[in-house]
């Protein structure tokens, strides 16, 4: 039983992991451009949800939603104001760009909110659910349904609606899809919101059992990192799949070897996959 | 004479130091076919890649219904009713022959005919209809070039216009490429195609247009371009 405990654990935590590198694997799909500043974008949603609730008595219905959009608009404002101009550049300004906007924000929520943890209370989405023996917490259970519906639906508006398929078209060949008529640059500032709004919403249910500091982004960037890499970049069924398996694994490490040993597994296992099947789980060779 | 639905003057295209085209001159009349020739290097993609918004022109005007283009963008060219096939296709090949239609029309202001222009390419290209669920990207030369048309017809243009519809297909499939174009011809579309095979091109044109490192050498009707001494010394790079 503490297998499936374990598993069920993992897969909740892993949805949400999936979640916000699912709008990492968008971004670089969309224009080969990483985003180093991924996972303080992450940062920056648990500090709107955190002080949504806090100033404004919200709760997570109302303050997921607001992240969402507050990072959207954060997105789409990296895009118009940074990215597309260091696009015109060398690689390296790129790579360097987005790192620089990661310091920026990480020292800015320093400088902002100080260097102290703050979490939202534990019982603000209290109980916990008895399924089969299995024990789940509402509030993991929110944020894992919660991320996996919104990945797949991510997916299903990539794969299935003219709108996912003029982004592909732009992510392809973008002359070909200005020739069409596509508006490449509002396809690519829409990417940047989407991606950056999948990191809203992953901030806003991560908040919920996690604490929040400026520099908690780090671990997210490279949690984010690792999912693309291990699902193959641009995939997002990739990134979900791989997100759930490193919660998973995370979730069974930290049980038999430790909390604190749990990302050495993580990442070994990583880099023998990467060594067997380098373009990742999905990826294109 | 009427007024010409697509009046190019003295167009020029530079990208950094290089000359793409240097004075191009030509006018499109509506329901014509035009024929773009000139030997590889000539300027004709670059010509029509200018018309297409895809590259700005450094001097020159392009004259669309008697509204200069020359400074919009693709997309807004695309929606004023000009449409081009490009060299080399250019398709989505991770997505369907559908889908790459469907994205062709994305200028459409009124979606209510995306179904009758879908249904016009399939009637005009069968085989695209029987692969229409198929990936672009597993198409033969062929196919591609019928796709490519496709897309570029899915905007329902005023104008349209093809980059080497020949290039690198089979004879028979040249042949039912040039007869689907003489039927789009003949139901009023105006034709703009860049051509190095001179005969193809001459056979479906009313006027040609000859370039020459960038330059019109030579402009006429197709008879009189055909019988022309000088166009074989245009292709052939000879002083001019």
């Amino acid at each position: 039983m503490i297998l499936l405990q374990l598993a069920a654990d993992g897969l909740l935590l892993g949805a949400v992991y999936a979640l916000f590198s699912s709008g990492l694997t968008l971004i670089w799909g969309m224009m080969n451009v990483i985003n180093f500043a991924h996972g303080d974008f992450v940062m920056l949603a648990m500090y709107v949800a955190f002080f949504a609730f806090t100033l404004l008595k919200i709760g997570p219905i109302f303050f997921v939603p607001l992240a969402a959009m507050a990072l959207f608009g954060l997105g789409v404002l990296v895009y118009v104001a940074l990215v597309r101009h260091v696009m015109r550049g060398p690689m390296l300004a790129q790579i360097l760009s987005t790192f620089g906007l990661a310091l920026f924000l990480r020292y800015a929520a320093l400088w902002a909110f100080s260097a102290n943890f703050v979490s939202l209370p534990d019982n603000l989405v209290g109980g916990v659910y008895q399924l089969g023996g299995i024990r789940l917490s509402a509030s993991h259970l929110l944020a894992g349904g919660t991320a996996l519906v919104l990945t797949l639906g991510m997916h299903l508006v990539l794969t299935r609606t003219d709108l996912g398929s003029r982004m592909l078209a732009v992510s392809e060949d973008r002359v070909a899809a200005s020739l069409v008529g596509i508006r490449a640059e509002r396809m690519q500032a829409l990417a940047w919101g989407l991606g950056a709004a999948a990191t809203g919403v992953a901030g806003g249910l991560i908040v919920l059992f996690f604490y929040v500091s400026p520099e908690v982004g780090n671990a997210f960037t490279l949690l984010a990192f690792v999912t693309v890499c291990l699902g193959g970049f641009g995939s997002v069924p990739g990134a979900l799949i791989a997100g759930l398996l490193i919660g998973v694994i995370e979730s069974f490490s930290a049980y038999w070897l430790g909390p604190a040993t749990k990302d050495v597994v993580v990442f070994a296992l990583f880099v023998v996959l990467l060594w067997v099947r380098p373009q990742g789980l999905l990826g294109r060779a | 004479m009427s007024e010409a639905l697509l009046r190019v003057s003295k167009l020029a295209v530079h990208y950094g130091d290089l000359v793409g085209i240097a004075e191009v001159s030509f006018e499109v009349e509506e329901g014509a076919v035009v024929a773009l020739l000139g030997a590889n290097g000539a300027g004709k993609t670059t010509t029509l890649n200018a018309l297409a918004g895809l590259v700005r022109a450094s001097g020159g005007t392009i004259l669309w219904r008697g509204e200069r283009i020359e400074e919009r963008s693709a997309h807004e060219i695309v929606a004023r009713g000009i449409a081009l096939a490009p060299e080399g296709w250019r398709l989505f090949v991770q997505q369907t022959v559908e889908q790459n239609l469907r994205l062709g029309a994305t200028a459409l202001a009124e979606r209510a005919r995306l179904a009758p222009l879908l249904e016009r390419v399939f009637s005009l290209f069968p085989r695209l209809a029987e692969r229409r669920r198929q990936s672009a990207g597993t198409l033969s030369g062929g196919e591609r070039q019928m796709l490519a048309v496709g897309r570029a017809l899915m905007s329902d243009p005023k104008l349209l216009m093809l980059d080497e519809p020949s290039l690198g297909l089979a004879p028979s499939v040249v042949d039912t490429m040039y007869e689907t174009l003489g039927r789009l011809s003949a139901a009023g579309l105006t034709l703009l195609i860049a051509e190095q095979s001179m005969e193809l091109a001459l056979e479906i044109a009313d006027r040609a247009t000859v370039l020459q490192t960038g330059r019109t050498v030579l402009s006429g009707t197709a008879r009189e371009i055909a019988e022309n001494p000088d166009l074989h010394r245009a292709y052939l790079g000879a002083a001019f």
